[in-house]
């Protein structure tokens, strides 16, 4: 390491230290305190510049120092730098630079508007601690203080009581991934003896013993949780409830987005099982599927998103899943630029108009024509348009499904090629309710945001469009051939372009958009009938499919149960023991008395009875009259006399 | 010196015991003074007697006998001068009237 | 014990009668001083008593110590006790006048246990006497004794003298105010 680069554990430092200073003089500051928060981001951005160039060059960065000693033996932790990490580093550092900048506009006059960039730093540091760890213990870490920022951001404004729920079903939700997490944890230090992913990997590829599908599943709860996947999803259209840059910035394209990456980075261990395999491919699948259906009827504009976003999570895991280890991290690249764009739009659009229904909205295109040109751009991403980002990342993890050893990825194939053409007709929807037509609501008047909120929407695109180029046959998979840095214990991946999908994937795309427009735009079909027609699953869908239901009957209530149950076992059974006790204390400490009253004490008296009665007659003997003592006297003497001759018979000096 | 020694012990002793009985048992309280003198006088030939047999040359005994009978004499004074003030101060002077220092 | 009255003179027999005769008074006198029921009669009997001690110094070639025993013992002693009598005369003639109190029988137990075991053990016991021709001790003797060996006892006597004489003196002094009807003077 040289240069700049062995500077790179303060990428993470540098916005902590903003934290602290936010946290403790932000109110003095106001909304001076965003440029220190910014100027944090910025500079961890530019410190990570080198460290990415540096791994192109084929380098890992990497720091490590001993944490405790377990016995004799030490534990190690540290971090690193190498090509999956970089590129996170760019992600993480980049778009959250501009989301802070953008943030600046669209929080200015919030109460609270320090404390606001003082949580954003404070996420920086703890997501870069995520990406830069180089061993589980220290993600772990990271892990769970996103989880606390994530909290912390979505309940921002917390006098909305929606938004102090929303903030604590995100954390609870999290919390049990985590439980799964730390236990696949353990369960790797109790096999290995070690935390870091080095080490590991050596030990894991050359593993003959027991399956350790255990562990990865385990593992895998964590993504679950973090990511959002089917059962621990429900938390992720609630956290809507927060401000839309935190919506951007941590539900789109970091925070959510660690799980995808843990899973990548212990892929070596997920790729030794296909019990794991298979969980966490099918679940990835089913969850993009899902949540697609879920978007087609939602009618408030980030919930859309948020079921996007849930739906591209899926198919990030399930790409990572059945075996493209570069094809997901790829997706989640471009992802993080488009839907960190269209957050960012819809924040703008929210900004302009007032309100977060698309019902009420209709022909922003001229109002708000920055706005809408980007958020167009972010939609022909998303949808899978070549030659835009999404569709190159999509067809990746296309073709890694069509080509994978997983049992049952044709099914998980026909399943994700069918949720694409959802995807592109849900966003075709939201973009012509929202930008396209007449206004429908007439009452609001929409305008521009201002350029500290359009200049970043504005680069957000540009990358949008082109962050797809690194890894398309163009450029020879250039970006695959850079990851695969990082699982250099696999072989490398050849890949074969599959024209068929690429073409199916394209009509399916345009298939999607077109009908969006003939439903939305000509109005050509009528969605209410449509939505009709399709009665319960219309229902099903527009429900969230009654996870909330289920779960709340399920889970919570019979936990409220158990719950008043304890209760009453601990205020009769418990509080019953212990008053019993005290009863029994109280019995115990008045027999004690008793005994202390009449035995004790008894004996004390009696001493002083015998003293008395025998000092009574033994007084007697002072009668006063002298002729008593020297009788006394004399009676003694005599005895004392024939006691002594007695017993000197035959010693007397003087012969007998 | 032919009356033996022994013999002269032996009326010593019985003068002392009779003394001693005395004592003991007279009610007057001059009479215990005269008992105590008997006492005495018995302690006193007794000393005689053995200064004459054992140290005939120095006459020992003799010179402790003189010092007795000053003391004899001695006590009999005081002890008479207190028998008065008890007949003063109580006007009684049996012995087993007085006994001020009962419990 | 009779082993020793075979060679007597007859001056010797004079002289070992009178000495039993005078024992046998002696403690006749001693009885009559513990029993006799009149005070008067007691001391009397103790002059007796004191007379035949005076005698048996005599016969113990202390001739000193026997002159000394009348003029102190029966002269100042038995008459000081005869004064005293006298003058406390008026409580012995109120009521109930025994000689002797309730602790009898006791007490001549004890002293017969005691009188008993001397008689017992003296008459058996050889001393360690000695016989000489040196002279015998006389006044002259005991005089020199006494200013000389013994003459710390002699100068505490003197003290212990003057001692009793001041006490004597204090004890018996009429108190200021008392007024004694009969008797005390």
């Amino acid at each position: 390491m040289t240069g700049l680069t062995q500077y790179f554990y303060l990428i993470p430092l540098i916005p902590l230290l903003a934290f602290w200073v936010l946290i403790f003089w932000g109110s003095r500051m106001k909304e001076k305190s965003a440029y220190i928060s910014i100027a944090a981001a910025i500079s961890s951005f530019l410190l990570s510049v080198p460290c990415i160039l540096a791994t192109m060059k084929g380098q890992t960065l990497s720091l490590e120092w001993t944490w405790l000693y377990f016995g004799t033996q030490p534990v190690k932790v540290g971090i690193m730098v190498d090509s999956l990490s970089a590129m996170m580093l760019f992600v993480v550092t980049f778009i959250g630079s501009l989301i802070q900048i953008y943030s600046v506009g669209y929080m200015h006059g919030a109460p609270r508007f320090s404390r606001f960039f003082a949580y954003l730093s404070l996420f920086f540091f703890s997501m870069l601690t995520i990406v830069l760890a180089d061993n589980l213990m220290l993600i772990f870490v990271g892990w769970e203080l996103v989880g606390l920022c994530s909290y912390l951001l979505i309940s921002f404004e917390y006098e909305r009581i929606a938004a102090a729920k929303a903030g604590m079903k995100a954390f609870v939700v999290n919390r049990i991934g985590d439980v799964g997490f730390l236990l696949g944890i353990l369960s790797l230090f109790w096999l290995f003896g070690t935390f870091q992913y080095k080490p590991l990997t050596e030990q894991i590829m050359s593993w003959k013993g027991a399956s350790l599908a255990i562990p990865a599943m385990l593992l895998f709860c964590g993504a679950m949780g973090k990511s959002a996947q089917f059962p621990l999803h429900v938390w992720l259209p609630d956290a809507m409830e927060g401000p839309t840059p935190v919506s951007a910035l941590i539900h789109a394209a970091t925070m959510v987005a660690a799980g995808v990456y843990m899973v990548a980075r212990m892929f070596f261990l997920f790729q030794s099982s296909v019990e794991a395999m298979q969980l966490v491919s099918y679940i990835g699948c089913f969850t993009a599927f899902m949540a697609a259906t879920i978007a087609l009827t939602q009618n408030d504009i980030k919930k859309v998103l948020a079921y996007s976003t849930l739906s591209q999570l899926g198919y990030m895991v399930m790409a990572v899943g059945v075996g493209g280890y570069a094809a997901g991290p790829f997706h989640l690249m471009t992802h993080a630029f488009f839907k960190a764009l269209l957050f960012l739009g819809a924040g703008s659009v929210i900004h302009g108009t007032g309100t977060q229904d698309l019902r009420q909205m209709g022909g922003l295109l001229k109002k708000m024509p920055f706005t809408a040109w980007t958020f167009i751009m972010a939609f022909v991403a998303i949808a899978g348009v070549p030659p835009f980002a999404g569709f190159w990342s999509k067809d990746e993890i296309l073709l890694s499904t069509f080509n994978s050893a997983v049992p049952g990825h044709t099914l998980m194939f026909w399943v994700g090629l069918f949720t694409e053409a959802l995807t592109a007709f849900y966003m075709s929807r939201l973009l012509f309710m929202t930008f396209f037509g007449e206004q429908r609501d007439t009452s609001i008047h929409p305008h521009e945001s201002p350029k500290v909120m359009t200049v970043p929407l504005m680069i957000l695109a540009f990358f949008s469009l082109t962050a797809g180029l690194p890894g398309t046959p163009m450029a020879h998979h250039w970006l695959q051939g850079w990851l695969h840095q990082s699982f250099h214990y696999l072989p490398v991946h050849e890949i074969h372009l599959n024209y068929a999908i690429m073409s199916g994937s394209i009509i399916l795309a345009f298939s999607g958009i077109g009908l969006a427009y003939l439903m939305y735009y000509k109005k050509s079909i009528s969605a209410a009938r449509v939505a009709a027609y399709m009665g319960p699953l219309y229902t099903l869908s527009l429900n969230k499919w009654y996870w909330d239901e289920i779960f709340e009957l399920c889970i919570i209530k019979p936990f409220l149960w158990s719950t008043t149950i304890l209760y009453a076992f601990d205020v009769w059974v418990v509080d019953g023991l212990v008053n019993a006790c005290g009863y029994m204390v109280r019995g115990l400490s008045f027999l004690n008395y008793v005994f202390d009253k009449y035995v004790v004490d008894g004996l004390v008296e009696l001493n002083g009875w015998i003293v008395e009665k025998s000092s009574r007659i033994a007084r007697l003997v002072q009668t006063g009259l002298i002729q008593n003592y020297i009788l006394l006297l004399v009676a003694g003497f005599a005895l004392i006399l024939w006691y002594t001759v007695l017993q000197n018979i035959g010693s007397s000096p003087f012969g007998q | 010196m032919i009356i033996p020694l022994n013999h002269i012990l032996v009326l010593a002793a019985l003068l002392f015991c009779i003394g001693l009985y005395g004592a003991l048992t007279r009610r007057n309280a001059v009479g215990i003074l005269m008992s105590i003198e008997l006492m005495l006088t018995a302690a006193n030939i007794n000393l005689v007697a053995f200064s004459r047999f054992v140290t005939p040359n120095t006459g020992a005994g003799q010179v402790f006998a003189i010092f007795v009978m000053t003391l004899a004499a001695a006590a009999v004074a005081v002890g008479l001068a207190i028998v008065i003030c008890i007949y003063r101060n109580h006007r009684t002077i049996s012995a087993d009237k007085i006994h001020l220092m009962k419990w | 014990m009779m082993e020793q009255f075979n060679n007597i003179a007859p001056w010797e027999w004079v002289q070992l009668i009178s000495f039993y005769a005078i024992a046998a008074m002696m403690v006749l006198g001693a009885l009559f001083v513990v029993t006799m029921k009149n005070i008067f009669h007691a001391a009397l009997s103790l002059a007796v008593v004191a007379m035949g001690a005076a005698v048996v110094y005599l016969m113990l070639d202390a001739e000193f110590l026997g002159f000394v025993q009348i003029m102190v013992y029966v002269g100042a002693v038995i008459t000081l006790i005869a004064f005293v009598v006298m003058l406390t005369q008026r409580a012995n003639q109120s009521g109930d006048n025994k000689a002797t109190n309730h602790q009898k029988f006791i007490s001549f137990v004890s002293v017969g246990t005691v009188l008993a075991l001397l008689l017992w053990k003296i008459p058996n016991a050889s001393w360690l006497t000695t016989v000489t021709n040196a002279e015998l001790a006389n006044a002259h003797t005991i005089g020199n004794a006494l200013l000389t060996d013994y003459l710390l006892p002699f100068e505490a006597v003197s003290v212990l003298l003057l001692a009793v004489l001041i006490g004597a003196i204090v004890l018996s002094r009429r108190e200021k105010p008392a007024k004694d009807d009969g008797g005390a003077e």
